[in-house]
């Protein structure tokens, strides 16, 4: 069999779970730590981020990168079936050595676009959405915008997570509902363990 | 408080070790197996496409973890720390039966060519080609016991190409599934001998445990049924039987001890605790796959053999090479998916031997099923990988594809290679592996060679559209990682003798892909395992009163 075939990059150290274990960790210790009962109090009403490493300008503007790699149709696309969720997820777990990509990529690819069209990506029209992610694509994009991470590995990152978000297992917070699964019409989840075949 | 000695101690629960441990505590040597993983189920991950041993975007299902990092040569004078999951790494496995467990269990015998590959062949320049110092006909009955005792099914008469057996497989071959029904008229219409892929499955119950239910993803994923044989269910549980074996998990070694006679005395290695332990013993057996065996061996420094165990002549850590894996992709019409896994069940051997003006070859194989993100990567030349494009390929050819690949016999390269790293530790404070150098350009020829054969093969068939995969020059080594410690019969070029014992040193062994010279045109196991019952049976014969003679 060929391991090396459909690996894809990844990688930290750090697990989820861990992480997760750790801000709490840091904000109840901050809480007690000033010994005011008052903050305790505060905490439950501040209000909850909605990425765990995403700002929600970065995420608005990835989750519409995620939309033209995986459009909606017939059948749901990045954005229904949870793409940011998964990449958001992954980036403070196995896949946190790409958050610096992922930070100065978007604010690149922002730049890009406002230098570009003199609009953010969000406003422009459909095809020229698919034009301006073809040019990152193929690393026609201004240099001095793209030292690291470069376009193409920026626009292959991207690639590979909003794939991974959409046919993954749903564990991971993407393919919502198996989605991917029931437009390939495999059944979901995946039955194992029955002898349905014709036996040997 | 020091451990108490036994007769053998076997570093790596995987197939070399796996068996070794089972041969020797049969014969009545007391045992202890060392292996760094842990006992693994299908349970933790399932079959979870972007967690297993196969596709590791979000890591190895298995093991290792991010605690065994390695160096990998990126470029020129350029180094990159790398973790187990990441490309280049070169990973197998780290849990009781190692790769044995995840594996898509081809149990291939290798030709009795390869096992004679210089002298049938002549070495291409900057290749260290060599012949095995065993024969085919000398590693017969033991192929015959590991398919005997691991479990195979198989049936190889419609395959002339194959080496003689004298018996057959325990187990009846599988049958086709779509793909290799397609596969078979097609193969036939053109003059070549299709055959059933034998199979470290179970065709029918055996072992006492279960026949395969066809499960559709099996490569890279522990078995749910426990179907699928590896050293983990099958002679690992029989050396524990035997009251001989103590296998201690979570235990990572750290040297083989060699003292000043050059005597190994035992093993260094960190317990669960990462506690410091000595485990003394009469011989000592490495099985931790080429590129940990090799790294042990280096990490041996004694007075005798300062740059390593065995490492006398500079032989050890060198020749890494796996399989130069060719292939092409075809699309059709006609429906070719069936759900039946694990999905590779046809293959060819017409071309492992007699390419004009080539060394070798490779068999091919259709592929296991392609789960879903894996196919999001599998593409035309030139067709868009995203957008609508992509959404309308995935729904109209996901269930009409077929894939041929073929594992490439590797040219040794004396350059490819295994070294410690001189700065980089691992979490015990190990110095780890550090890996460089690139395949042979003849591995590239033939796998292009081959490519063209598969996508023949695939148009016979009726595809509508095909392209070839050719390998590329990188650095080989992967799951089939072999050939870092070749045995040999001249201690100035090899590293182990014909019983897999050290030279030089007489209570040491190995008993892994290490020792391959080459590595056929086949995936490895099967010989991996042949030789832990060849190695270990000459343990045993040279066994006596209570010590090795």
């Amino acid at each position: 069999m060929n391991g090396a075939e459909y690996a894809a990059g990844g990688g930290g150290a750090i697990s989820r779970r861990t992480a997760l274990k750790l801000g709490l960790v840091g904000v109840l210790g901050a809480a007690v730590g000033a010994g005011s009962t008052a903050a305790i109090a505060r905490l439950g009403k501040a209000v909850q981020p909605r990425y765990r490493f995403f700002t929600d300008t970065e995420a608005d503007l990835l989750i519409d990168i995620c939309e033209q790699i995986i459009p909606r149709d017939d059948v749901p696309g990045a954005t229904d079936t949870g793409a940011i969720r998964y990449i958001d997820r992954q980036l403070c777990g196995p896949l946190s050595r790409h958050q610096r990509a992922y930070r100065r990529g978007l604010e690149s690819f922002r730049k890009t676009c406002l230098r570009t069209y003199k609009a953010s990506f969000q406003e422009l029209a459909p095809s020229l959405k698919i034009e301006a992610l073809r040019s990152i694509e193929r690393g026609e994009a201004p240099k001095e915008l793209w030292d690291d991470p470069p376009a193409k590995g920026f626009f292959n990152l991207v690639l590979a997570h909003t794939m991974q978000s959409f046919y993954g297992s749903p564990r991971h917070g993407g393919n919502r509902d198996y989605a991917s699964y029931r437009m390939l019409g495999l059944d979901y989840p995946q039955i194992v363990g029955q002898n349905r075949y014709r036996k040997a | 408080m020091a451990l108490k000695h036994v007769n053998a101690v076997v570093v790596g629960a995987g197939a070399g070790g796996g068996v070794v441990a089972k041969e020797l505590s049969e014969a009545g040597l007391s045992v202890v197996i060392l292996e760094r993983g842990g006992w693994v189920s299908f349970e933790e991950h399932g079959q979870d496409e972007l967690l297993n041993q196969r596709t590791t975007a979000l890591g190895n299902a298995y093991g290792p973890d991010d605690r065994s990092p390695r160096v990998v040569e990126t470029g020129p004078g350029t180094w990159e720390i790398v973790m187990p999951h990441e490309g280049g790494y070169s990973n197998n496995a780290a849990c009781v039966g190692s790769g044995t467990v995840s594996y898509g269990a081809m149990a291939w015998r290798y030709m009795e060519k390869d096992f004679r590959m210089r002298s049938t062949y002549g070495a291409p320049e900057g290749s260290t080609l060599e012949d095995w110092p065993i024969s085919y006909d000398d590693l017969e009955p033991f192929y015959e016991k590991a398919e005997q005792e691991v479990g195979v099914s198989g049936d190889m008469s419609a395959n002339p190409f194959a080496a003689p057996r004298r018996r057959a497989y325990p187990m009846p071959a599988f049958p086709y599934n779509t793909e290799g029904r397609i596969l078979e008229a097609a193969a036939k219409r053109l003059g070549l001998h299709p055959f059933p892929i034998p199979m470290l499955r179970n065709s029918v119950p055996y072992g006492g445990r279960n026949a395969c239910v066809h499960n559709r993803y099996c490569c890279g994923f522990a078995c749910p049924n426990n179907a699928k044989n590896g050293t983990h269910n099958t002679v690992i549980p029989r050396a524990l039987a035997t009251g001989n074996c103590e296998l201690r998990t979570h235990s990572m070694a750290r040297e083989v001890v060699v003292d000043d006679r050059g005597v190994a005395r035992g093993v260094r290695y960190f317990d669960e605790s990462d506690a410091e332990q000595l485990q003394t013993a009469d011989l000592v057996v490495v099985s931790g796959g080429a590129i940990e065996t090799a790294r042990l061996l280096l990490n041996s420094r004694s007075r005798l053999f300062p740059n390593g165990a065995g490492n006398r002549y500079d032989w050890v850590g060198r020749n890494l090479q796996g399989h130069a894996y060719c292939g092409a992709d075809g699309l059709f019409e006609e429906k070719t998916f069936d759900d039946v896994g694990p999905g590779a069940t046809i293959a060819i051997s017409d071309f492992n031997h007699g390419n004009p003006g080539l060394r070798g070859g490779a068999a091919l194989c259709n592929e296991f099923i392609r789960p879903p993100y894996g196919f999001s990567g599998m593409r035309p030349p030139g067709q868009p990988s995203w957008g609508k494009a992509h959404k309308e390929f995935q729904r109209r050819f996901y269930k009409r594809s077929v894939s041929i690949r073929g594992p490439v016999q590797e040219m040794p390269v004396f350059d490819a290679r295994m070294q410690i790293d001189p700065s980089v530790t691992d979490h015990w404070g190990i110095p780890v592996a550090r890996l460089s150098g690139s395949r042979h350009l003849h591995d590239i020829e033939i796998g292009r060679v081959m490519a063209a054969r598969a996508q023949a093969w695939l148009m016979e068939a009726g595809a509508v559209a095909t392209w070839t995969n050719v390998p590329g020059p990188g650095l080989s080594g992967g799951q089939h990682q072999a050939g870092t410690c070749r045995m040999g019969t001249d201690p100035k070029t090899s590293v182990a003798n014909r019983f897999g014992q050290v030279h030089d040193i007489e209570n040491l062994f190995l008993s892994d892909a290490s020792l391959h010279v080459t590595n056929g045109g086949f995936n490895p196991v099967l010989t991996i395992m042949a030789l832990g019952y060849w190695v270990g049976g000459h343990i045993r014969a040279r066994w006596k009163d209570g010590k090795l003679t």
